[in-house]
């Protein structure tokens, strides 16, 4: 099996979509020629094999991006756009919010708007709030959007292939952290459906839900607490909405305990959505209280010691596990 | 008008203290965890923020960018504050939690930058609305590079500045390059400037590579916003010498092109000046140079040398639930 980064499974995902209808097109700031001249980004090598006609470098304006992308889409294309960074998905925000999610709804049924909007998100790289937020929330708390996170490059392949030949909107949810780091890809053709959980390992403990990069810091928190004899299920959701109700009730059914993770920031976070619904369908199947585990509700600092301190890890991942067992 | 020695050597010496504290700031790029994430710089560019602010009262308000070293440094920010922020120390200028992308310096009415590219313009509508409301004799610029005249903020801010003649000037840094892209490739119309015709107001084209002409068109302006007649938007045509931040290696910038810009860098162009007029001897250029030479040395020590925050300084500064 190939190993690729998370920015190589995506490049495939999208070079393979791409070759396999012409009515899928990329545009976005520098998503042709980059300041990045690195084979291990998301859209490296696509402009040279797909030419500037479907390879669209745009100027400096997320709505215009946007809302190609909306017009585009009901004109009957299917547009793949990149937003650089997930704070600027704000002035892309009308376009996605208040039209991409409505419109179909608005018709009747009649217009379609199968778009998808590939987001670069995730704090750790020290440049601060203005680059760094994560808002898988706010796009979550929006009907008519989907929202997919992937956590390692095989995901990323097969749940952007699926988004991009799905008839809604997609927002699709990059850490740019995880672009560089190699993870088995499979040769073959595959497609991972939006909506399913996956089981990212087995335990009948406590179930630790996440998704994205904190994936990572779930698996490195579950070998620890597999040396101390707790064995933590570890349900990675792959994609916030549609949400996988069924695989988190069923892990939690088991083991009776919940932590939730993530990087975001704690107030509204989605961390309270899947307590929510825990809560509701398997209340009594708890044996404790559940936890969350997320990003304090500050924005990023810069500073490397409280960037550090504002990203979940696995301390405090062990220690509310411990709490609640 | 004539521009006055004083000014012309209050601009040197701004440029020449900006270029030696980014050229500092790239030899601690180079040294792996000196300095957190991005590091965005101004080289070849000085020429805009140096002529601007020295065009400004202590009272008028700028509101930069991701470029800000020069603006900032040009408005009299300290050094020191400056770059132990960069390096996220507790002594910076905002405690660590802005680096280089958001600094933010009130003392020096450079109350905040955004690096959401277009970020400012809005804002510096409601500062200089602000000014105007409380019948203040001071203006507002706004820096912001010719990538951010595409976004929507742009046209929304010029417009309503226009229509409430408020004193702000909007000052375009076209440096012929937004990311990798090209002025030609993100832009249609052939100057920035044209489009202040769009909103009935002034706009002026500049070298952006002479402090002294960027000086000049600021003071104009100036004029025109205290005087009532309303905000003007000015392009200062300069170059970005490196790449959009340090990590680029301006593969798609040719290199005949950077060479030939790098022979126009506004530094040379100015000292030259004021040599030729006899304002300045040789000698006193040197002890200038040895001066901010030891003022960026001290501000680096002075950032290696201070604390990190303390963790709970991260909970500061905002309302935590
Ligand atoms: C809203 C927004 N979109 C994208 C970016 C990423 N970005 C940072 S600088 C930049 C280019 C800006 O070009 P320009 O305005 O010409 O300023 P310059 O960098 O040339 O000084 C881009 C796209 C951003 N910071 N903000």
């Amino acid at each position: 099996m190939q190993q690729l980064g998370m920015g190589q499974a995506v490049n495939q995902a999208l070079r393979e979509e791409m070759a396999r209808n012409p009515d899928v097109f990329i545009a976005g700031e520098g998503v042709g020629v980059s300041i990045h001249d690195n084979p291990m980004l998301p859209t490296a090598g696509l402009l040279r094999e797909f030419g500037p006609g479907r390879v669209k470098d745009t100027p400096v304006s997320e709505a215009a991006i946007a809302g190609l992308a909306v017009g585009a889409a009901v004109a009957g294309l299917r547009p793949v756009v990149e937003i650089m960074f997930n704070p600027f998905f704000t002035l892309a925000s009308d376009m996605i919010v208040n039209h991409a999610a409505k419109l179909r709804y608005l018709s009747g049924g009649k217009s379609t708007f199968p778009l998808v909007v590939r987001i670069k998100s995730g704090a750790g790289f020290g440049a601060g709030c203005q680059h760094s937020h994560n808002l898988e929330a706010w796009v979550a708390h929006c009907p008519g959007l989907k929202v997919v996170m992937p956590s390692t490059p095989a995901d990323a392949k097969g749940l952007l292939k699926s988004a991009i030949r799905d008839d809604d909107p997609v927002i699709f949810i990059e850490d740019m952290m995880l672009y560089f780091a190699p993870g088995p890809v499979p040769d073959e053709e595959y497609l991972i459906p939006m909506g399913k959980a996956d089981i990212k390992r087995k335990g009948q403990d406590a179930t630790i839900v996440t998704w994205s990069k904190m994936l990572g810091v779930a698996m490195k928190a579950a070998d620890r607490l597999a040396e101390e004899g707790v064995q933590v299920e570890v349900v990675d959701l792959r994609t916030l909405v549609p949400l996988d109700k069924e695989t988190v009730l069923s892990s939690v059914r088991k083991t009776g305990r919940l932590v939730v993770l993530h990087e975001a920031t704690r107030t509204g976070g989605f961390a309270g959505e899947i307590c929510a619904v825990v809560t509701e369908e398997a209340f009594s199947s708890l044996k404790a209280p559940f936890r969350r585990v997320t990003g304090p509700d500050i924005p990023v600092p810069v500073s490397p010691p409280l960037e550090r301190f504002y990203i979940p890890d696995e301390e405090k991942l062990i220690e509310a596990v411990r709490e609640i067992l | 008008m004539q521009v006055s020695k004083e000014k012309k050597l209050e601009m040197l010496r701004s440029m020449l203290l900006s270029r030696r504290f980014e050229e500092s700031l790239v030899e601690l790029c180079k040294i792996q965890g000196k300095i957190p994430g991005m590091m965005i710089l101004c080289t070849g560019q000085e020429a805009v923020g140096s002529g601007v602010c020295s065009a400004l009262n202590p009272e008028d308000v700028i509101i930069s960018n991701h470029r800000s070293h020069n603006h900032l440094l040009a408005k009299g920010a300290d050094p020191k504050a400056l770059m132990a922020e960069i390096y996220g120390k507790k002594t910076g200028c905002n405690k660590g939690k802005s680096g280089t992308l958001h600094l933010a310096v009130p003392e020096i009415n450079a109350p905040c930058t955004s690096t959401v590219v277009g970020g400012g313009l809005p804002i510096s509508v409601g500062v200089a609305f602000a000014q105007k409301y409380k019948n203040e004799k001071s203006v507002t610029v706004c820096l912001f590079g010719d990538g951010a005249a595409d976004e929507g903020s742009f046209h929304e801010a010029l417009n309503l500045a226009s229509l409430w003649d408020l004193p702000v000037i909007f000052v375009c840094e076209n440096n012929l390059y937004a990311g990798a892209q090209r002025y030609e490739e993100h832009t249609k119309v052939k100057n920035i400037a044209d489009r202040a015709v769009g909103y009935a107001i002034a706009g002026e084209i500049v070298d952006g590579n002479d402090a002294v002409a960027v000086f000049e068109a600021t003071r104009r302006a100036r004029e025109r916003a205290v005087s009532g007649q309303g905000p003007t938007l000015i392009e200062c045509k300069t170059y970005r010498c490196r790449g959009h931040g340090e990590a680029d290696p301006q593969h798609y910038q040719p290199k005949d092109e950077i060479a030939e810009w790098t022979e126009k860098c506004p530094i040379p162009r100015l000292r030259g000046e004021l040599l030729s007029e006899g304002w300045i001897t040789d000698k006193e250029l040197q002890e200038l140079e040895k001066e901010i030479e030891k003022m960026v040395a001290d501000a680096v020590r002075f950032a290696e040398e201070s604390p990190w925050p303390d963790l709970e300084e991260a909970l500061e500064d905002v309302y935590v639930s």
